[in-house]
């Protein structure tokens, strides 16, 4: 937007100043020039670090670059779609692995983004009361795991979930006797499935598939070790979005919860048909926060349980990051990148459009 | 899916225990509050407990939260056999110039474009905008290349000058900017200070509220940051606490051992610097997220 545009805006507080600062004045002139001065270095910093690895990542995932020398280099090769038709058609096993990897971070998404809704809305609401003894202890221990580092609560849960671990002993008392959850490959679908008496693949699903991998196995579920990392994320993120869901109850007027009160609404009620639908904004940004985020898994991944078990718990972002560093296929590993670019585009889009449709 | 939590909750409420002072809603709603709390303090509980035991007590009774007389045995190797003082000296160098350099480049670009009147000003916003919605992970490639090309991977200022860029907290400062009132700076500029001095000696203090919460955001994302620095280093020599604790996790240190006592150590001690920002400054970083606060 042009100077001319911005003046304007400006006049009702310049109104009531003396005329020494004239719009076009040298003192205009210099406030334009420190503008561009001030935006520079942040400005310089997000096209040196965003918009231009972007550029060069669109070359890379076009070339056949091993990651010897520049991706510039003159004997790189430009090979057109190839490697984005290797991965999604290409039915060997970088197609095989991608297709597992967006088989995990479905159902991860799936399960990740209401559960932490759901909870940290509760927790909120619960939080909120003004009548709750010790609401500040309960603010923070709900939202301490949202300050450490993914790392360190990777370890927390590794140790929890192992084979004898502390989770396993406190529902050991309760008679059940736990998986070895961070060794378990088995979906958990197909898991309940047997326990039903299921359990063998029905012959349809096993022969077709999608992305490499059968329907079969799309329909796996999360393996018990990714519903492990399923509840870490649900521990560590609902205490953030609890925060934005309590700053969204500060903006309902106590009169409403009164009126509604006084109507003789029950608590149920009161949350379903007036808290909620005054919550709307925050649980459109915090369902789109939750849907960008559950998308992009990596550290507990890379510090915990590398893809493994049978690779249950590769994620497009992991898996972006081995093709390119461990074996060194760039041109795959970016294109990787930008197929999970558009997913989570065409996803928040998407909900956009349903999240707007459903308010009338 | 929405629906049926709250309303399991609330329907299992009455049912529960005979009614006293408070209304039995209340009561077993609190209840549950309190079992939800002791579900995301205990963890940490286990973390501290186990650090101090022996690897064999950590595997055969992790439920124990007093291990005596316990054993610092996992403290020595970490400072003696695991370079643990130099990752964490590496976060700490590395935490304070990304928070440094953030919030003086956030506060000088969310300024400029609240206030600033320049060409083009409408168009480097939506650029800022734009960059927020890109997904951090899609860049890990595509930095690495960058960094490579420029000759720095490797080495601190590749480390530290990407996680600089940050346009998000651009984003907070413009906002908090704007609430600022004109009257003030065009006393200062009446004056005759220049921009910047205005910007710097009347603007900024009255964006400390702001200027806190973007330091501490800033602080806990670059010592909690992970990915970035598995694509933009190599050398042990530059890990940080990150990197060295998830070496760990994945076998690389002592082979197949289990080891838990000394990575439940390791990840206690990196947590304490964060932790101990969060309850010096609770208020506001609570308040940052959570906007106006009625008590």
């Amino acid at each position: 937007m042009s100077r001319d545009v911005a003046i304007p805006a400006t006049t009702p507080a310049a109104a009531g100043t003396p005329p020494t600062t004239r719009p076009r004045s040298p003192h205009g002139r210099r406030q334009a020039r420190a503008g561009w001065v001030f935006t520079a270095p942040a400005l310089l910093l997000v096209l040196l670090f965003v918009g231009l690895p972007v550029v060069m990542a669109v070359w890379v995932s076009v070339s056949g670059w091993r990651g010897r020398g520049s991706p510039f280099a003159s004997g790189v090769p430009f090979v057109g779609l190839d490697n984005y038709r290797t991965l999604l058609a290409g039915g060997g096993l970088a197609t095989q692995d991608l297709g597992t990897a967006l088989r995990n971070n479905s159902w991860y998404v799936v399960l990740v983004v209401p559960l932490q809704t759901v909870v940290a809305l509760l927790l909120a609401v619960a939080v909120n009361r003004r009548t709750l003894r010790g609401r500040g202890f309960f603010r923070t221990a709900f939202y301490f795991p949202s300050v450490t580092s993914s790392v360190a609560i990777v370890v927390v849960f590794l140790f929890l979930f192992s084979a004898s671990g502390a989770v396993n002993q406190v529902i050991g008392v309760l008679g059940i006797d736990g998986p070895n959850w961070f060794a378990d490959p088995r979906g958990v679908l197909h898991v309940l499935l047997g326990g039903l008496g299921g359990g063998e693949a029905p012959g349809a699903l096993a022969e077709h598939g999608f992305i490499g991998i059968s329907w079969w196995e799309w329909l796996a579920g999360p393996s018990v070790a990714m519903s492990a990392l399923i509840m870490l994320a649900v521990f560590t993120t609902s205490g953030t979005f609890m925060l934005l869901f309590l700053a969204g109850l500060q903006n309902i007027s106590a009169e409403v919860e009164e009126a509604a009160l006084v109507d003789g609404a029950s608590s149920f009620q009161r949350l379903r048909y007036v808290t909620v639908p005054m919550l709307r904004p925050v649980l459109f940004t915090v369902l789109t926060l939750g849907l960008v985020g559950t998308w992009q898994v990596f550290d507990q991944i890379y510090a915990g349980t590398q893809g493994g078990p049978a690779k249950t718990t590769i994620t497009p972002a992991y898996l972006s990051y081995t093709s390119s560093f461990v074996d060194q296929r760039w041109g795959q590993g970016a294109a990787i990148a930008f197929i999970l670019f558009a997913i989570i585009v065409v996803l928040t889009l998407v909900q956009r459009a349903v999240l707007r449709g459903d308010r009338t | 899916m929405s629906r049926t939590a709250p309303d399991t909750v609330a329907r299992s409420a009455p049912a529960r225990r005979p009614a006293r002072r408070l209304p039995v809603g209340g009561l077993v709603a609190y209840a549950v509050l309190v079992v939800l709390a002791v579900v995301y303090v205990f963890p940490f509980l286990i973390q501290v407990a186990n650090a101090f035991k022996t690897d064999g007590d950590a595997t055969a009774d992790p439920l124990d939260l007093l291990p005596l007389p316990g054993t610092t045995a996992a403290f020595t190797t970490l400072f003696t056999q695991l370079d643990f003082p130099r990752a964490a000296m590496n976060s700490a160098v590395v935490a304070v110039a990304v928070t440094l350099g953030r919030v003086f480049f956030d506060c000088l670009a969310g300024y400029a474009l609240a206030r600033l009147p320049f060409r083009g000003r409408g168009l480097v916003f939506a650029g800022f905008v734009a960059v927020i919605a890109v997904p951090p992970v899609v860049l890990l490639i595509p930095k690495f290349l960058v960094l490579n090309q420029l000759g720095i991977y490797d080495s601190y200022a590749g480390m530290i000058v990407p996680l600089m860029a940050d346009a998000g907290g651009v984003f907070i400062m413009k906002s908090f900017f704007e609430s600022v009132p004109r009257s003030v700076e065009e006393a200062s500029y009446l004056d005759g200070a220049g921009t910047f001095r205005t910007f710097w000696s009347i603007v900024l203090p009255m964006a400390r509220p702001a200027v806190v919460t973007i330091t501490i955001l800033s602080f806990q994302a670059s010592w909690n940051e992970l990915s970035h620095f598995v694509v933009s280093r190599s050398s042990p020599d530059l890990n940080t606490l990150t990197t060295l604790v998830a070496t760990l996790t994945s076998g690389g240190a002592f082979g197949q051992a289990n080891q838990y006592p000394l990575k439940l150590a390791a990840a206690a001690l990196m947590t304490i610097p964060v932790a101990v920002l969060f309850f010096v400054f609770q208020r506001q970083v609570m308040a940052g997220t959570e906007g106006a606060v009625k008590e």
